[in-house]
């Protein structure tokens, strides 16, 4: 095991992919000789050269089309979009495309690649730079959703991820990029997709919480313990298709109660659709209607004042956790 | 004009043709008699573009195109029965009845499909030619659009990516005149479509689309200069169809004149007459390859009627490649709570199952040759905007 940043983590799993699959290769705006807009492709193009190494013109739809089309054709393409927020204007390939390939063509066809895009507010970037779009690309069938929360996570997700014969939007948090953790460096350590960690045990409600999130409800979580004695059970999803619902639903019937946390916009969001799943499924098991923290319903605002007010933060969580123990409906 | 090839090549050119103009034709009719649902547009009138460029293509080059690609496939070889049973929505189509007549696809012929936005296949096409490329495989990709296709975003995109990154690919404008229903002249400032990726260092040529002979030299040219050269070149192939956009179409865009204009140049008429004036073929082999489309395209329609509806069970197939950890839910479906939907026959709702076995979810259409208007009714089960379709019999010689 080594200690690194996520960005080190992610670029270890595309080396060490890269070196064990000539199929595999990157392809972005600025991935090359700019070594990624936020560095995760540093060292990558010395090491693989220019054809392995893509830097691409910017034009998002094409990207990834062109990696769709040399999916199609028998390569691994890992595309990077420089953010989340310009993956709108590639909609059209991921869903039209990427996602519906496989289905539409019965299986004539596969679509092994990887779209990575970082995402997340915080830095102060407004409205068109700070999008949570989890809930967006959960949606869709055909597409597997990753959104790791640490860097031995990232890096175990990504190689799955790029061995996958399915379509992955694969989003990552700006803000993690350079929080350090351990990570195995043996090269084989995959993390499989559909299956949760549980980052902290408890038996007084279940808080799920998915990237920058999963650590800010760790926070909350022993803020919990410390000032209110209520014990937490954390559970990162790690990839939102396929869902690891049974973790979840196993914690729920442990503690009866259900808080869930992201970035992203309330409405159709990831809560929304967990909450729904857990009542659903496991309407017996809960003592309280389940409780979804989130990011305002708001184009981010540039202020730092209000970003950070439009952002959950542990106290969000403290409170949502305290509300669904006292049964209340907010 | 260029020198015909040989009796052989002639033949397999107008029987190629001949069989793709009745497949349509029959298309039409099955569609008026609801077997065929959703959209359907037809590439009458353009079988000379679609068979002047398979025939000089290598097995081992992909093509790629639009929503109106009955004809590219059966061009690259796929059975005429398949398209159909796709069209039929059935088991035995290309795609298994979830594509539908807008995304046909035969990977074993390296026909890529068949899209059903406008510039969609652009962006992949680029792909195909970049694996190739990758591989140090000789494979060209054909990438054909439409002239509405030129102003969509992708083609800038991807006309810059192919220049900049030397793919072997080879892009074809098939200029029917129309973006849909909107002229050429009110939809493109740049009129010649073999112009319009000049600047992005595609250079392009203009050619006489109703011509099978012309195409197919300017294709070996592109063919070429994508596989010796890594050059890509635009190649705008002017031609019309004489049929609506779609099938739901009624025209109001265009003069009768203008499409009798284009008849009178008719593609197999004209090749058919060259070829027996040059002595290459005779009548009675002209004949024959009419007769022989004729057979395919009546048998394509048994078969397709034959097959079956595609199982509920199988709903689910093909959304994800399954790999060695199949953990979670991949789509809600699969585990939602009971009823399934899609799992069990037993579980069809009877208003379903009317639509269904009523053809292409058309239940309430009792009258041969009138159908609604997809996308002017907004949903297939209301038919208060249903329309009159033009009658194949009447439109066509």
């Amino acid at each position: 095991m080594a200690e690194l940043r996520m960005r080190e983590a992610l670029r270890d799993a595309m080396a060490e992919e890269m070196r064990r699959d000539e199929s595999v290769f990157v392809m972005g705006e600025d991935v090359g000789v700019f070594r990624g807009a936020f560095k995760v492709t540093d060292g990558l193009l010395d090491e693989f050269g220019e054809r392995r190494v893509r830097d691409t013109p910017i034009s998002e739809n094409t990207i990834v089309g062109a990696g769709v089309g040399a999916a199609m054709n028998g390569l691994r393409p890992i595309v990077e979009l420089m953010t989340v927020n310009f993956s709108l204007l590639a909609l059209d390939q991921i869903v039209n495309h990427a996602a519906a390939i496989p289905y539409m063509f019965n299986g004539q066809a596969k679509v092994p690649m990887v779209i990575r895009m970082p995402g997340g507010g915080g830095h102060q970037l407004g409205p068109t730079h700070s999008h949570s779009f989890e809930a967006l690309y959960l949606q869709v069938p055909g597409l597997l959703v990753a959104c790791p929360s640490t860097p031995g996570d990232a890096k175990g997700l990504l190689k799955s991820a790029i061995r996958d014969d399915n379509p992955v939007v694969f989003i990552e948090h700006e803000s993690l990029y350079g929080v350090r953790g351990e990570v195995d460096d043996g090269g084989e350590e995959l993390v499989p997709f559909g299956e949760a960690r549980v980052r902290r045990e408890g038996s007084d409600v279940t808080i799920v919480g998915i990237l920058k999130m999963a650590n800010v409800a760790m926070e909350a979580a022993e803020t919990l313990a410390r000032e209110h004695g209520v014990e937490a059970e954390v559970i990162d999803p790690r990839t939102l298709r396929p869902l690891d619902l049974d973790t979840i639903l196993g914690s729920v019937a442990k503690t009866n109660h259900a808080v869930i946390v992201e970035e992203g916009w309330p409405h159709g969001g990831v809560g929304a659709n967990l909450s729904a799943l857990i009542t659903e499924q496991a309407f017996d098991d809960l003592d309280a209607p389940p409780q979804r923290v989130t990011g305002a319903d708001v184009h981010m605002p540039y202020s730092k004042r209000l970003e950070q007010a439009a952002i959950p933060h542990q106290e969000h969580i403290v409170s949502a956790a305290l509300a669904t123990l006292e049964g209340a409906r907010t | 004009m260029p020198d015909l090839p040989d009796a052989a090549t002639c033949y397999e050119l107008l029987a190629r043709m001949a069989l793709i103009r009745r497949f349509e034709e029959e298309a039409g009719r099955q569609y008026q008699r609801a077997k065929a649902g959703g959209f359907l547009h037809l590439a009458i009138g353009e079988e000379a573009t679609i068979v002047g460029t398979t025939s000089v293509m290598r097995d081992e080059d992909f093509l790629i195109g639009t929503y109106r690609t009955h004809g590219h496939a059966i061009a690259r070889g796929t059975e005429p029965n398949a398209v159909m049973a796709e069209l039929f929505g059935r088991v035995d189509g290309t795609s298994g009845g979830r594509g539908g007549s807008m995304h046909i696809f035969d990977a074993a012929r390296r026909f890529m499909g068949g899209y059903g936005i406008v510039g969609g296949n652009l962006p992949i096409a680029a792909g195909l030619a970049l694996a190739s490329q990758y591989k140090g495989e000789d494979a060209v990709t054909v990438c054909m659009f439409g002239d509405g296709a030129s102003n969509a975003g992708n083609f800038g995109e991807t006309m810059n990516l192919a220049a900049l990154w030397t793919l072997p690919i080879l892009f074809l404008v098939e200029n029917n005149l129309y973006g849909m229903g909107t002229a050429i002249e009110r939809h493109s400032a740049q009129t010649d479509l073999s112009k319009k990726a000049e600047g992005y260092g595609v250079p392009g040529t203009r050619i006489d689309g109703m011509d099978v002979i012309a195409v197919r030299e300017a294709v070996s040219a592109g063919l070429r200069s994508a596989r010796e050269e890594e050059r890509p070149t635009l190649i705008e192939v002017v031609t019309y169809r004489y049929r609506g956009h779609s099938a739901a179409d009624p025209e109001v865009y265009r003069e009768r004149e203008e499409v009798e204009e284009w008849r009178r140049r008719d593609p197999i008429e004209s090749f058919a007459r060259r070829c027996v004036e040059a002595g290459v073929l005779g009548e009675r082999e002209v004949g024959q390859a009419r007769e022989a489309a004729e057979a395919t395209v009546l048998a394509a329609v048994e078969l397709a009627d034959a097959s079956p509806e595609p199982p509920l069970d199988t709903m689910y197939e093909s959304l994800y490649a399954l790999t060695d950890y199949p953990g979670g839910w991949y789509a809600v479906d699969e585990r939602s709570p009971e009823p399934h939907r899609g799992e069990h026959e037993a579980d069809m709702p009877e208003r379903a199952r009317e639509l269904a076995e009523a053809g292409a979810a058309y239940a309430e259409v009792e009258e041969e040759g009138e159908r609604p208007n997809p996308a002017l009714a907004g949903d297939a089960q209301d038919h208060t905007a249903s329309r009159t379709g033009p009658d194949p019999e009447e439109r066509e010689d």
